[in-house]
């Protein structure tokens, strides 16, 4: 037979022991949750993850500063900016269903393993429940994948490859920056204006994912209107001079040379042609010309001179004179002092865009608000009408075809808008060749539940 | 114990404590005070903690015992991500054959730099080892796309072949149904642990490969790769051929890479080219000589020092900052953030740089001198002179 005797020791010990069994399931309860970082007190954490360091640096800080804004106006302070523009009217200015918006930041450095980290330290750490940003499509493929894993909506910005909504398309992935597909359509019905239907192309292309994707649209859609590719030389990332890429397009008989480039590749070779004295030339009795398939003014300003003249296209300009853009500009002014570049805008259109998602859905579960941005249509965020495609989460909107200024007046006036080219004459089925075939698809969203 | 001396032991044991409650010790801060900013114990930074100590383990290996300083390291990462994530494309989330199939790999891929970058020595040896990275780094970008993705990198699809797969598997990686990014999270009176599946499954591979080197250091081989860094012309005329060692060392320490690259892809399903990169080569030296080269637990502190810089340093922003001086008056506090903001957020690379100068500066022994000379100071040791023969050169003698 046991004994049991009962003593002061025995009994703080046994209760504490009790006390602690008890005590355990509950600690356990808090992880307990609907769908993964849902808000649970008077605030809500977003992540912006963009390129502090690095080749994209400057694009990266144009986008921080607009995203810091779009928080502004989602929390009623400042003028609103395109809130009151915006066709949706569930954003009320007292945050995002009630809940004060907060932000992390954090740099993605353009490299896609450095975006993920920063990318998961926001969402194990901070609790961001989504995440917004990039300016590299390597990046937002790479950080797009997380954001499926881990179930968070991502919001991506300046990415301008294919395969983001292409091959690559992920159901928590949202694109509303225009891609290289676009730019091929919108240019070159412009060129052939321009330039005549009997051009010779020569290719320079940046030899990666981005290059080829933008080098295949173009080569596509101006030999359909007549052109013929003369070459298409691939660059290295990595080289910053190019003279040795130009000389050889003296002799090859072409008349049109396009730069696949972006960023600081682009600076570059466009200013070793205009060195050689390409747009100087005559081939054949027609004027030598560039073709830039994808301008940013942080580029143009870069380039300086160099741009004058050369053709481009763009997903926004500040310039463009519609209600929403021009209350974008003035906040963004009014704050900075400098107008917004177009990833700024992507990335601010994007929050907007995220937050008013949630409004309706009433709730942030990323499966709500995948619902809720899919098929949505909406306006006076400064593109005109545009589509949230259900099929692919790209957006439908008309891109514009800029050229470089002959006569600029100041230090951001480098662009002008030559043809806002209109929707119908980019869209292309869910399942082109170029955007992965029949076998792309979505898969299902993740709440991370 | 496990063949080690009682010091060793005694020595692994506090290692495999420490690693073992990290996620405790990372996490000081409760999580509603300003200072939560600093903690690092969530899942993602524990694990890279010990990835990249694992990484940096293998490089001193190399360069710490035998004093071949290689720049390529990086490329091995690189091989031992793709591997793990082809494994996860052709068969399934399983770690286990990517892990093994990283290691094989990046074994063979050393074999073939080492025998070529070996024939040289110092600053040849390395600047041959940087070629070849860079090389492979170019490769994995454009070349050998339709293999490595490119610039975008390797992910797993949908329509992978993934033949391994049913329905019941876990769909992201896991270690026999241990899934990695499952966590348990305790709330204990304002402080958050969470103890990660990934975490410890890194954490235990990384004691295991702890005391392999240890055993490295201590074994005859080890002598002899120290044998090779104090002085080779000595050992040749001895009659001993080093190059067999040196390409063992080199081979080591690759196949430590490649664990650490496929651990990598084995806590987060990508392998991005970037891992190839010279800028990745240039950390593991930079993580090696900041803890202390030559020692064993020197690399795993500067990896864990790194790491700690590019991810917490990194994402305090001005607003972080106006809230944490908010009590001070508004022009001393925008002072204050001014004088600050170069050294936060997109400037933690200048922080870690003037970090790294003090240390080489003023401890060339890494941080693990520092350590000691703190031990020192406290234990009342430090009058008794040592003199660090290899960082201090001695005046030539005067000859008379």
């Amino acid at each position: 037979m046991s004994k049991f005797e009962l003593n002061r020791r025995s009994l703080i010990k046994s209760g504490a022991a009790i006390g602690a069994g008890l005590a355990l399931p509950t600690i356990f309860t808090s992880s307990a949750r609907a769908y993964l970082n849902e808000p649970k007190g008077s605030t809500v954490t977003l992540g912006f993850n963009v390129p502090q360091t690095g080749p994209y640096a400057e694009e990266g800080l144009d986008e921080l500063r607009a995203q810091e804004l779009a928080v502004q106006h989602l929390n009623g302070e400042g003028d609103g900016g395109m809130i009151n523009t915006f066709s949706s009217k569930a954003l009320k200015g007292n945050g995002i269903l009630g809940k004060k918006v907060q932000f992390v930041t954090g740099d993605t450095q353009t490299k896609s393993d450095a975006a993920r980290a920063s990318a998961k330290s926001m969402i194990e750490k901070d609790g961001a429940i989504m995440i917004n940003g990039g300016s590299s499509s390597g990046v937002a493929v790479a950080v797009q994948g997380l954001c499926q894993e881990a179930g968070v909506i991502f919001m991506a910005g300046l990415t301008h490859a294919n395969d983001t909504t292409g091959k690559d398309r992920k159901a928590n992935g949202f694109r509303h920056f225009f891609n290289a597909y676009m730019s091929g359509a919108a240019l070159a019905p412009v060129l052939a204006k321009e330039y005549g239907n009997e051009r010779r192309a020569y290719h320079l292309t940046a030899d990666y994912n981005w290059g080829w994707t933008q080098q295949e649209s173009i080569q596509k859609a101006t030999e359909a209107l007549g052109w013929q590719t003369v070459e298409n030389v691939l660059t290295p990332l990595a080289s910053t001079d190019f003279s040795s890429y130009i000389a050889p397009v003296l002799n090859s008989g072409a008349d049109v040379l396009v730069l696949n480039h972006y960023g600081g590749n682009m600076v570059n070779s466009l200013t070793n042609a205009i060195q050689f004295g390409l747009l100087d030339k005559m081939v054949d009795g027609k004027q030598f010309e560039i073709v830039v398939p994808l301008y940013s003014e942080l580029m143009a300003a870069g380039a300086g001179a160099n741009v004058r003249g050369v053709f481009g296209s763009m997903n926004w300009n500040w310039q463009l004179q519609d209600e929403g853009s021009k209350a974008f500009v003035k906040s963004f002014g009014e704050k900075y002092g400098r107008p917004p570049s177009n990833s700024a805008h992507t990335c601010y259109v994007q929050t907007l865009l995220y937050a008013d998602a949630c409004e309706r859905a009433g709730t942030f579960d990323p499966c709500g608000v995948v619902e809720a941005l899919e098929g949505f249509e909406f306006d006076g965020l400064g593109n005109g009408p545009t589509l949230y495609r259900a099929e692919d989460h790209q957006c439908f909107k008309d891109v514009l075809v800029m050229k470089g200024k002959e006569n600029p007046t100041n230090e951001y006036d480098t662009l002008e808008i030559v043809e806002v080219t209109p929707v119908e004459q980019v869209t292309y089925p869910p399942n082109h060749p170029m955007f992965g075939g029949d076998e792309a698809t979505l898969g299902t969203c993740n709440s991370g539940a | 114990m496990l063949g080690l001396s009682k010091k060793d032991t005694t020595f692994l044991l506090i290692v495999i404590i420490l690693t073992l409650a990290t996620p405790i010790l990372l996490q000081p801060f409760p999580e509603n005070s300003a200072l939560a900013q600093f903690n690092a114990g969530y899942p993602d930074l524990m694990q890279r903690f010990a990835i990249f100590g694992i990484f940096a383990i293998g490089f001193n290996i190399l360069f710490g015992l035998t004093g071949y300083l290689s720049f390529g390291h990086a490329a091995f990462l690189g091989v031992g991500s793709y591997s793990v994530v082809w494994m996860y494309k052709l068969l399934s989330y399983n770690v286990v054959p990517g892990l093994i199939l990283a290691i094989v790999v990046s074994g063979l891929f050393a074999l073939l730099i080492g025998y070529i970058s070996l024939r040289r020595s110092g600053i040849y040896f390395s600047i041959l080892t940087l070629a070849f990275a860079q090389m492979s780094f170019n490769l994995a970008y454009s070349v050998l796309t339709p293999l490595t993705n490119g610039e975008t990198g390797l992910q797993v699809y949908l329509n992978d072949p993934q033949v391994l797969m049913d329905e019941s598997s876990p769909t992201s990686p896991h270690f026999f149904g241990i899934v990695m990014n499952e966590s348990v999270k305790l709330d204990v009176g304002g402080w958050l642990f969470t103890f990660s599946n990934g975490y410890y499954f890194c954490a235990i591979i990384a004691i295991i490969v702890f005391y392999l080197s240890m055993r490295i250091f201590r074994s005859p081989f080890g002598i002899m790769l120290r044998a090779i860094k104090t002085n080779q012309t000595r050992m040749n005329y001895t009659g001993l051929n080093p190059r067999p060692y040196t390409l063992a060392a080199f081979v080591i320490s690759g196949m430590y890479a490649g664990l650490a690259g496929g651990l990598l892809a084995a806590m987060d399903p990508l392998a991005g080219a970037e891992r190839m990169q010279w800028t990745a080569s240039g950390e593991v030296v930079l993580m090696t000589i900041l803890g202390g080269a030559g020692t064993l637990m020197g690399p795993v502190l500067g990896a864990g020092f790194i790491k700690y810089f590019e991810n917490i340093f990194s994402k305090i922003n001005d607003n972080i900052l106006h809230t944490w001086f908010a009590a001070l008056p508004d022009g001393i506090e925008d002072a204050i953030v001014f004088l600050i903001h170069p050294f936060i957020g997109k400037g933690w690379h200048l922080t870690l740089g003037l970090m790294f100068m003090l240390v080489v500066i003023f401890l060339p022994g890494g941080l693990i001198e520092g350590g000691s000379r703190i031990w020192n100071a406290v234990t009342g040791k430090n009058r008794r002179k040592k003199h660090d023969a290899e960082h201090h050169p001695k005046p030539a003698p005067h000859v008379s």
